[in-house]
């Protein structure tokens, strides 16, 4: 058991790296890159939600997807609502999030608020919880995964901002300037993140 | 049918429990603002420059309303619009001079270079190493650090000397810190006459490396109206701006440098040409 997360841990943060292995999440990975400061605080805030999200869609997926109904004499899983209800509930979950956050902890929500919605619906934690429902794995694991795979990406967030804030002062030659030099410096990122396959 | 049924319904339950439980939260956990709040946030400018020493426009809109400064001390504002969110919140608006910036050099990076410099483009990088690359050890290193602090983009960047274009300037004050020659200064807004020089040493050696330096031939001294206009401090005159010349100085004191100048007319590059 001890095994298996050890693998689960350090297979989520760097082998399967969420947007350099797994091109998941790349919107907030382009998007609030530009700065250290605002990539800390959207990595704080995919934290977060993903844990959050990854426990609670664990424990539908147990309870409600995975159990049959009987309705009107037909035996009825609702597995094919999978998607529907993720999405959904992950909103929800949000949304109920930032209003308790505003209500007890006004700290919290000023570093984290802005950042809450902008993620509400992303791929990356939308993908946490499908990955965890094919893999099979249960309430705590999908947990520890949800989590391991956000800190996944705030490593690759917080790395590529820094770098981002760098190239901002280098001489980038004209057509490489802006947006093409920030993707060509992730590929490569990407490429360095390959070094880790094979380790579990 | 069943499914497709059971599906509907069970979407139509899940979004309607989902949408109870969120209205009654919202209800549950309602945090009180003051609505005064946000109507003067989309009074105020809204550029988030933090030129008033709070964290953004929304931040210094709450300090407003809850009496922990004043309109005024917005530097973007105009006067109308300050006077404006002072009647609306009943207080006094305050009083707060209008600022603008100077950066005080006036010669290109083409006048003298020491060395080439290929480091990264930030002046305070380039003032790490041996103080630049330009010959004059007190002089703009030219590699817009201000310029790129400016919220309001008020600072060109002209054949490598940064230069403040009045009009745009709001005195925010984001660009002083960032010039690690403390070229920078906040004048104020109704004064037109700088000394466009910042360097302490004799005329002769400021003029081996520049054209544009103050040599500190007093003539701008006795051509102003009196001569505590304009202040005399070692090998550099500056413009008295507690007692401030006039502008047509610039025209009586007829410079040998051109280091004496007006605000906009560097702006407007009358003296482009002259530094060279």
């Amino acid at each position: 058991m001890s095994n298996n997360i050890l693998a689960i841990t350090i297979g989520a943060i760097l082998v399967n790296n969420f947007v350099l292995s797994k091109i998941l999440g790349i919107c907030p990975f382009l998007g609030v890159s530009k700065k250290l400061e605002t990539a800390l605080g959207m990595s704080g805030a995919v934290i977060f939600v993903m844990a959050l999200s990854s426990l609670v869609m664990a424990l539908i997926d147990k309870y409600v997807l995975s159990q049959t109904f009987v309705i009107a004499g037909t035996e009825i899983k609702l597995r094919f609502l999978e998607i529907l209800v993720f999405i959904v509930v992950i909103a929800a979950l949000v949304q109920l999030v930032e209003i308790i956050l505003q209500k007890f902890s006004q700290p919290l929500y000023k570093a984290l608020g802005i950042f809450l919605p902008l993620i509400t619906t992303n791929c990356a934690v939308l993908g946490a919880a499908e990955l965890n429902v094919k893999a099979g794995r249960g309430v705590i694991e999908s947990t520890i995964f949800g989590t391991c795979s956000a800190i996944g990406f705030a490593l690759a967030l917080v790395l590529f901002s820094s770098l981002r804030e760098r190239l901002d002062l280098a001489k980038v030659p004209a057509p490489f300037q802006g947006t093409a030099i920030a993707l060509i410096t992730a590929g490569i990122l990407a490429m360095v993140f390959m070094g880790f396959s094979g380790l579990v | 049918m069943t499914i497709i049924l059971t599906a509907v319904l069970f979407a139509t339950l899940l979004g309607a429990l989902l949408a109870l439980v969120i209205g009654v939260t919202a209800k549950a956990f309602e945090v009180e603002t003051d609505a005064r709040v946000e109507t003067v946030t989309g009074m105020l400018p809204g550029v988030n420059c933090g030129g008033c020493g709070y964290a953004g426009c929304a931040d210094f809109a709450k300090a407003i309303v809850e009496g922990r400064t004043i309109p005024s001390q917005c530097p973007v504002s105009t006067a109308v619009n300050i006077t404006r969110i002072a009647e609306y919140l009943g207080i006094t608006a305050g009083e707060k001079e209008k600022t603008i910036a100077v950066i005080r050099c006036g010669g290109s990076c083409a006048v003298t270079v020491r060395s080439p410099y290929n480091g990264v483009g930030d002046c305070r990088s380039a003032a790490l190493v041996a103080g630049g690359a330009k010959g004059c050890d007190f002089g703009c290193i030219g590699f817009a650090s201000c310029a790129r602090a400016c919220p309001f983009d008020a600072i060109e960047m002209r054949d490598g000397l940064a230069v403040v274009h009045p009009e745009l300037c709001t005195g925010c004050g984001k660009c002083v810190d960032t010039c690690p020659k403390n070229l920078i200064i906040l004048t104020p807004a109704a004064v037109d006459v700088h000394v466009y020089c910042s360097s302490p040493e004799k005329g002769a050696i400021k003029l081996k490396v520049c054209k544009t330096a103050c040599i500190a031939c007093r003539k701008c001294v006795k051509a102003a109206d009196s001569e505590t206009q304009m202040t005399v401090n070692g090998f550099l005159v500056t413009a008295n701006y507690s007692n401030p010349p006039l502008p047509d100085l610039v025209e009586k004191a007829k410079c040998p440098t051109t280091a004496l100048r007006l605000a906009s007319q560097h702006a407007a590059g009358a003296y482009e040409g002259v530094s060279k």
